[in-house]
């Protein structure tokens, strides 16, 4: 008997984790445990670190609960590598929060939100889709406020909510004419029965502009500066890698399989999307001169190349968005993590504060440097392998004019990231950053990034391993 | 011995090096990293001999032809089911010869550094980059699938770039890394839309099978469904290849950031910017010759890109005062050379003299341009200036490096017996076989060449008697040795029968000089060099007075045609400030300014909302929704 539950449960495996990690922490909370931060950081991290490891255990097959909730192979390992996410952020946040009063309530938002995202993987049903994505979005507006005395913090909170209920309700409004298209909130049945007219259109479009919100494609995307800059280091770390991967995983499945019989109507949205997105993200990322400003708009042109390879083939697309989000996860931890660090030990978050930095703090300077040729997609980092397969997988449908439009943005961006390294490597007498000590978490989640930013592109299994997973999953 | 296993060897023992350096010598054992790189790459060259003997005169003849082998083929990246990138090795006549070209220079070059280097701060680093460099393009020579070939490419180029900037606390260095940097880039980007040309359609990224498809759907390549713009999907594919060949053989006009490497260490400018990275852009297109071959348009055009860069940088180099920017642009001239010999392969009448003069001239040129750099580093190293004016009356107190420049400038300028003749010739009697027009830019642009080259020979060695200001002596053996092997070689690899070893189709193609034929050029040559020794043997006042006579014209050339600046306008006057004024603008005028207008409004609404969110938040919504309609009626509209 013990063992038909065991096995019932064993699918929620990874969900369950964060739940019981959720619950220990509100009991902790409420019978007035005060445990030392440290401690609490160190319990929570291995924690995160079970829920990656989950994702790999007893995944051979997939299970599906009630047409509500799957556990597909592709599914747990994007679980995985969204808790691995969290896991580097957490390690990163070590001097932010070894002071702060509230890491438990800082902790409990975070997991409800990774929670949230979970679900939004599994769903197999807009109902379930929609809770996981509330789940996942109220709690990251009120981390976006917790720079406590900021009044910008309280701002950027705002602003993120104000706007994600906005989108929300346009995405609920696209549920319910699905509804009425398809007859059905069941993913199965939408595939099956969804046709092609005006109505479904609207539908559609009401729905994904909803999820596009999310991901800042252009020109849903004005929130995301403002809140960025706002918003905690670490909140927007989470947001530009966490919150952001989890929807494209979502959209995959979404566009497809669900929307699979839409294909001509998303595909001219995809277009037009990716131009604008690109374009903007790469303009506007030109003259910024707060760092995690530049780094919203950074994050938005990235987005904007994997719009790229939606436009392949379904297994090929899906494979290389995953693997180019594992990419992403490396190489942009590895930037916020210094700015985070930097910021946490001086307040400073401008571009040009960082002139000198290699004279006084050559390893962050490196971890820096690392991360930006990734994201500029430099080889031999692995962001060149994201960026080439995202762009091979648009050749294999024949976009060269796309593609070559990409690859001239892909030369501006590399002038915004160079322009970066130059400020970084600049010799400066004057207004240096002091040498920062970096606290042991920060410095083994910089060896994991970089680690990841050089093996994830030419360790080949990695891709092959992601390519495997996604063939299943169609 | 097996050739896998020399392959394997020659690859690690760079790439050990520059780990071992990296991470094992730190300040104070870095005095070591010189002698063990030097070592490491005694060694490679040994090995590369080795392979050369066997692969010429042992295994590699087949029915009278030299083959193709692969060695290594592993698999690495697996995109597809049926769509894989490998990690291959290709042994052929002309990777063999640039495995040699590559690993004896580098040799030279590092001896030459131990003595060049010395006392420098980042002495360690130094060998560590160029021990990279050599991995990197030992690499790219034998890579035998494209995407891992354009992996190699640009680990050169980052090593290149590591180089430039070596001196990284001078801003003009920091600046040329930074241009060398974004106008390869631009080029590679080209590059690499052409490789996702080919390897998407060609659904494969081995070189070998990629040629091979794409000979066979040669028709359907060129069908009139697959056109863009009046080109076929192959001639755009090619054009995109030549497009990142030219950025790393600085082809006009993506030329510009070669001559400001110059201010990386000399013995780099020697190794990378001369003799062998900046060559690859040739190696690329003899790599793929066959399906260059197949289309007449892409082979002409880089014929006349080739022809046009020949002859523009060597007017150029006429007026440069800076020794290694005279070098830079004869480097460039003379890559302009290769590519025009490549261009004007005839494949019609079966005689691919062009494909073996290329390589030919690349060999040679390897030679004598690493010898003249080297000299110029000697002569910097001796004298602290690089400025031709202030140099003048060396010839006594550095009798070896006189002695080799001389061999080198007379190599260059194409004199016979030295190694440059032979390959000249044989590129203009390609070119003169093909087109006539062409043929004459090459003769004129050799008589160019031995008047700057003599220019720069004259000035540095005679003209006026020794400033009393230089009382340093040559340099140490260490300096004088690889001058001199270089100087033999310069003297001898002309009589090296090439064309019995390296032809487009591996059968022999005998090269042959005809005195008729060599008169012409070989006169107009000697004449430039009479005209430099008029104007700079000894101190006089011509030259100013040609300069005067010249006015404005002398001045664009000086300026090098004011191409840094058409491109200088080009991005910073158009692109940035047009495109940042524009955005600047909305930003300003459309954003802010809707933003104060609604922050007026606020205002009425509420004083306590408005100091928090500044009114913004409602426009950020209404734009959302007017994206979303604008979408809805797009898509609408399309389906």
């Amino acid at each position: 008997m013990m063992h038909y539950y065991l096995h019932l449960l064993l699918p929620f495996k990874q969900e369950l984790l964060l739940l019981m990690a959720i619950f220990i922490l509100l009991l902790l909370q409420i019978f007035g445990k005060k445990l030392q931060q440290e401690w609490t950081m160190q319990w929570v991290n291995l924690l995160l670190l079970i829920t990656v490891l989950a994702g790999f255990w007893q995944v051979g097959y997939s299970t599906d609960v009630n047409a509500m909730f799957q556990l597909s192979p592709l599914n747990a390992f994007e679980k995985s590598v969204l808790a691995f996410a969290t896991y580097l952020i957490s390690l990163q946040a070590y001097n932010w929060l070894l002071h702060h009063e509230q890491i438990m309530e800082f902790y409990v938002l975070l997991f409800s939100s990774l929670l949230g995202m979970f679900c939004m993987i599994s769903a197999t049903n807009l109902l379930f889709f929609y809770v996981g994505l509330e789940l996942s979005t109220i709690p990251l507006a009120i981390l976006a406020n917790f720079h406590l005395q900021k009044k910008q913090s309280s701002e950027a909170a705002f602003k993120f909510i104000v706007a994600a209920s906005f989108a929300s309700a346009l995405l609920l409004l696209g549920i319910s004419f699905l509804y009425g298209s398809a007859g059905s909130i069941g993913f199965t049945e939408i595939a099956a029965h969804l046709i092609v007219n005006p109505f479904s259109i609207l539908a559609f479009v009401l729905f994904f502009t909803g999820l596009a919100f999310k991901i800042s494609i252009v020109p849903f995307h004005l929130w995301t500066a403002d809140v960025y800059q706002g918003s905690p280091v670490t909140v927007t770390a989470f947001l530009s890698v966490v919150s952001k991967a989890s929807v494209l995983f979502v959209s995959l499945n979404f566009l497809f399989s669900v929307f699979h019989s839409l294909e001509p109507v998303w595909h001219t949205m995809v277009l037009i999307l990716l131009l604008l997105t690109i374009v903007t993200g790469n303009l506007f990322a030109l003259r910024q001169q707060n760092f995690k400003r530049f780094m919203a708009f950074s994050s938005i042109t990235q987005i904007g190349f994997i719009l790229i390879a939606l436009l392949g083939q379904n297994i090929a697309g899906s494979a290389a968005v995953v693997y180019f989000m594992v990419v992403y996860v490396f190489s942009n931890l590895c930037v916020f993590g210094v700015i985070a660090l930097v910021a946490a030990t001086t307040g400073k978050e401008k571009i040009e504060d960082f002139k000198g930095f290699y004279q006084t703090n050559p390893f962050l300077a490196w971890v820096l440097l690392l991360g930006l040729f990734s994201l500029a997609g430099i080889p031999p980092t692995a962001g060149f392998f994201g960026k080439f397969f995202l762009l091979l997988s648009g050749a294999q449908s024949n976009y060269f004019g796309w593609i070559t439009f990409a690859a001239l943005n892909l030369v501006v961006s590399l002038y915004y990231y160079l322009r970066v390294v130059v400020v970084i490597f600049h010799r400066e007498s004057a207004a240096v950053i002091a040498p920062i000590q970096i606290p042991k978490p920060v410095q083994f989640s910089f060896f994991i990034c970089m680690a990841g930013v050089i093996i994830t592109g030419v360790g080949s299994w990695i891709y092959t391993y992601i390519y495997s997973l996604a063939a299943t999953a169609f | 011995m097996n050739e896998g296993l020399i392959v394997t060897f020659l690859l690690c023992l760079p790439l050990s090096a520059f780990v071992v350096i990296r991470l094992f010598t730190g300040r104070r054992w870095q005095i070591f990293s010189g002698y063990l790189s030097t070592l490491v790459l005694a060694l490679t060259t040994f090995f590369a001999f080795i392979m050369a003997w066997q692969y010429f005169f042992v295994y590699g003849k087949m029915d009278g032809a030299y083959a193709l082998f692969v060695p290594i083929d592993m698999n690495w990246l697996v995109f597809t089911n049926d769509l894989s990138i490998n990690f291959s090795i290709i042994i052929d006549s002309i990777s063999v010869m640039m495995l040699l070209v590559v690993s004896f220079i580098s040799l030279m070059v590092h001896v030459f550094s131990l003595a060049y280097m010395k006392g420098e701060q980042r002495y360690g680093y130094y060998f560590a980059y160029l021990s990279l460099f050599t991995f990197a393009m030992l690499g790219l020579v034998l890579s035998g699938n494209l995407f891992e070939l354009f992996m190699f490419w640009e680990l050169v180029g980052i090593s290149s770039y590591l180089l430039i900037g070596f001196y990284y606390t001078k801003p003009s260095a920091v600046a040329a890394a930074k241009k060398a940097f974004l106008v390869t880039r631009f080029a590679d980007f080209g590059f690499l839309i052409g490789i996702l040309m080919l390897g998407g359609v060609a659904n494969n990224f081995d070189i070998v099978q990629m040629i091979r498809s794409i000979a066979q759907q040669q028709a359907l390549w060129e069908g009139a469904g697959t056109s863009f713009l009046g080109m076929s999907v192959l001639t755009w594919a090619c054009l995109l290849l030549f497009m990142g060949a030219a950025g790393k053989s600085a082809m006009f006009p993506l030329h510009i950031w070669l001559p400001d490497a110059m201010e990386g260490p000399t013995p780099v400018s020697a190794l990378i910017h001369a003799a062998t990275m900046v060559v690859a852009g040739v190696y690329l297109i003899a790599r793929f010759f066959p399906v260059f071959q197949m289309d007449a348009t892409v082979l002409y055009v880089i014929a006349i890109v080739g022809a046009g860069t020949a002859l523009f940088a060597a007017i150029i180099a006429c007026t440069q005062a800076d020794i290694k920017r005279v070098l830079a642009f004869s480097t460039i001239s003379q890559i302009g050379y290769m590519m025009l010999a490549l261009g004007v392969d005839d494949s019609l009448n079966g005689l691919h003299e062009g494909y073996t003069a290329a390589m030919f001239h690349l060999f040679t040129h390897a030679f004598f341009k690493s010898l003249l750099f080297l000299g110029a580093g000697a002569i910097i190293h001796t004298v602290h200036t690089n400025d031709m004016h202030e140099m003048g009356g060396l010839r006594k107190q550095m009798p070896v490096t006189h002695i080799s420049f001389l061999i080198a400038c007379l190599a260059i300028s194409g004199i016979p017996p030295f190694s440059g003749f032979f390959s000249k010739e044989a590129i203009l009697s390609a070119a003169y076989s093909n087109h006539k027009w062409l043929y004459a830019i090459g003769v004129v642009t050799a008589a160019i060449t031995a008047f700057y080259m003599f220019r720069l020979y004259f000035s540095i060695f005679w003209n006026k008697p020794l400033s009393p200001v230089f009382i340093k002596k040559e340099g140490s053996w260490l300096i004088r040795i690889p001058l001199i092997i270089l100087a033999v070689l310069v003297l001898i690899t002309g009589f090296i029968p090439f064309g019995n070893f390296i032809s487009a189709n591996g059968k022999p193609l005998p090269l042959e000089v005809h005195f008729g034929f060599s008169v012409i050029p070989v006169s107009l040559s000697v004449l430039g060099i009479f005209y430099a020794a008029v104007l700079y043997y000894q101190q006089n006042n011509l030259p100013a007075l040609l300069e005067k006579s010249f006015g404005w014209f002398y001045i664009t050339i000086r300026q090098k045609f004011y191409i840094d600046e058409v491109y200088l306008f080009i991005t910073h006057k158009i692109v940035f400030n047009v495109i940042g004024n524009t955005t600047a603008w909305i930003d300003k005028n459309i954003v802010d300014g809707l933003v104060n207008w609604s922050a007026g409004i606020t205002y009425q609404f509420s004083v306590l909302i408005k100091k928090v969110q500044s009114g913004k938040i409602q426009q950020y919504v209404l734009y959302f929704l007017l994206g979303v309609l604008c979408l809805l009626a797009v898509v609408l509209y399309n389906n």
